[in-house]
């Protein structure tokens, strides 16, 4: 298939990559998904953006899709940033794929650092965007010695770190990145999502698979799979919890960002996923800070 | 071996869409254990390789990826020559040099852990055992959990290697170490990574 002919661009094969480069790329995915949580080495490609901005994850995306996909891509849980449009736009361009930013319309979501709030079904595929896929880096530089680790499941350094944690701030402070263990074998890196969206890993309906590209390494949880944050029994894992509801639309237990209004400190708290925002307040939700609660209140 | 018209047809009509839709099948077979995912291919391979095995093959396999053949399979120049022209694999001497091995014998099928099953550091580097089977569904019931499967998958094929499911649990004890196993009937595919187990036994 040749895309673009017409008007004068460059020609690509489908979905960008060569054929023999997805075929390496697919044969890691299946290593990943049946080795659940386990980081299969892969000869990563240079892709038309920098390491950085998801070259593992569009590498995965580019190697499953195929021309009856839709496709969302998301960054920090909002469609609209320069990330995720531009991902988007690759897509459209060099696969020719429909588009979207509604998470149920979609067959494959591309993710930097968040879960959609809206519960994934059976048959959709979210590939993550990661940076560091592991978990131990920062704890031991070395991949000889991380890579024995994971050979003997040894992971006591881990539960060192989350001790120190709780032995200086006298509670786990480890918000993002927050070290899971998959099908009680592997810890893994669930990427730097917020540790708020850990408990959608687990069990959940659709295949979950990761790539990163500087560090050429993909992993992957199948649908239906065990995934356990890492805890104490008197320290038990615990998601972030906010005070007050979406100023948007009101919604309460999603994940929310911060943003300042002014320099005199005010504040207000959105919701992170955008499609699922604009889906309340279509359905009629409002916040405190809604254009129409505003209108209503003067 | 003289190139004849059996060696350089029925590969894919359209190499790009065709490997990609088998390779979502077989990905989708992976992830949910035991289901029954259909390959629909135009590959017409030579026999004794069935289309749904030789397609997953021509959509994974190449230069860097040895290929073993059961002995029903190698003693075919065609399917030799096919293969070679369609995935330009090297063929594997031994099963323990197989990155893909495909088996149109289930009963002739040699012992699993034969196969390669990858290091404790590498587990990823083990072998995909391709095996052709008549039908996946009329056989003796089994029984699938593990990851990718809610509660429990049934599934049926027929026929099997011997002695499969003690075979099965001996490749189950080497975890992380293993290979993962694809049941290709003409027209479907079933498969059984590594971490499916056989029967309700404790995980």
């Amino acid at each position: 298939m040749t895309i673009g002919t017409d008007d004068g661009l460059a020609t690509y094969n489908f979905a960008y990559l060569d054929e023999q480069t997805k075929r390496m790329i697919r044969r890691a995915i299946l290593k990943g998904i049946a080795i659940p949580g386990y980081q299969v080495p892969f000869a990563s490609r240079e892709m038309p953006m920098p390491y950085g901005w998801g070259t593992g994850g569009v590498q995965v995306t580019a190697s499953i899709i195929g021309p009856d996909d839709v496709l969302k891509v998301i960054d920090q849980g909002a469609d609209d940033t320069t990330n995720a449009v531009s991902i988007r736009a690759f897509f459209a361009k060099v696969a020719d794929v429909e588009t979207t930013t509604e998470t149920a319309k979609a067959s494959i979501i591309q993710t930097r650092h968040r879960i959609p709030e809206e519960k994934l079904k059976d048959g959709q595929i979210l590939v993550y965007q990661v940076p560091i896929p592991e978990p131990l880096r920062f704890l031991e530089p070395r991949e000889t010695e991380t890579r024995k680790m994971h050979a003997l499941a040894e992971y006591g350094l881990m539960h060192v770190k989350l001790y120190e944690d709780i032995a200086k701030n006298g509670h786990i402070a480890t918000t993002y990145a927050y070290p899971v263990k998959v099908e009680d074998r592997y810890v893994m890196d669930p990427s730097p999502t917020p540790k708020f969206d850990n408990p959608k890993m687990h069990m959940s309906d659709a295949l979950q698979l990761f790539g990163a590209g500087r560090e050429k390494r993909i992993y992957a949880v199948p649908p239906h799979t065990k995934v356990v944050s890492l805890d104490f029994e008197d320290y038990p894992f615990e998601i972030q919890t906010f005070e007050e509801p979406c100023a948007m639309c009101g919604a309460q237990g999603v994940y929310l960002d911060e943003v300042i209004l002014d320099d005199r400190g005010g504040r207000m708290f959105v919701c992170s996923d955008t499609d699922y925002c604009e889906k309340r307040r279509e359905d009629g939700h409002r916040g405190h800070l809604a254009g129409d609660a505003m209108e209503a209140a003067e | 071996m003289a190139v004849t018209g059996q060696v350089v047809e029925g590969g894919f009509g359209d190499p790009v869409f065709a490997s990609q839709s088998v390779f979502r099948a077989v990905m989708d077979a992976m992830a949910r254990p035991g289901t029954v995912q259909a390959i629909a291919t135009d590959a017409m391979p030579p026999a004794p390789l069935n289309a749904a095995a030789a397609a997953v093959v021509l959509a994974l396999a190449d230069s860097d990826t040895p290929l073993w053949l059961d002995a029903e399979l190698a003693k075919s120049e065609a399917v030799r020559g096919w293969l070679a022209f369609h995935t330009g694999a090297p063929l594997a001497g031994t099963p323990s040099d197989a990155v893909f091995a495909l088996a149109a014998n289930p009963a002739a099928v040699p012992p699993l852990t034969g196969f390669a099953l990858g290091t404790q550091e590498y587990p990823d580097r083990s072998t995909t055992l391709i095996v052709q089977v008549e039908s996946l569904t009329g056989g003796p019931v089994l029984t699938l959990t593990g990851p990718g499967i809610e509660t429990t998958q049934a599934i049926a094929p027929r026929p099997l290697p011997g002695h499969f499911e003690v075979q099965w649990r001996e490749i189950n004890g080497l975890y992380p170490r293993g290979l993962d196993l694809i049941l290709a009937a003409p027209d479907a595919v079933i498969c059984l990574p590594r971490t499916a187990r056989i029967g309700n036994e404790e995980l």
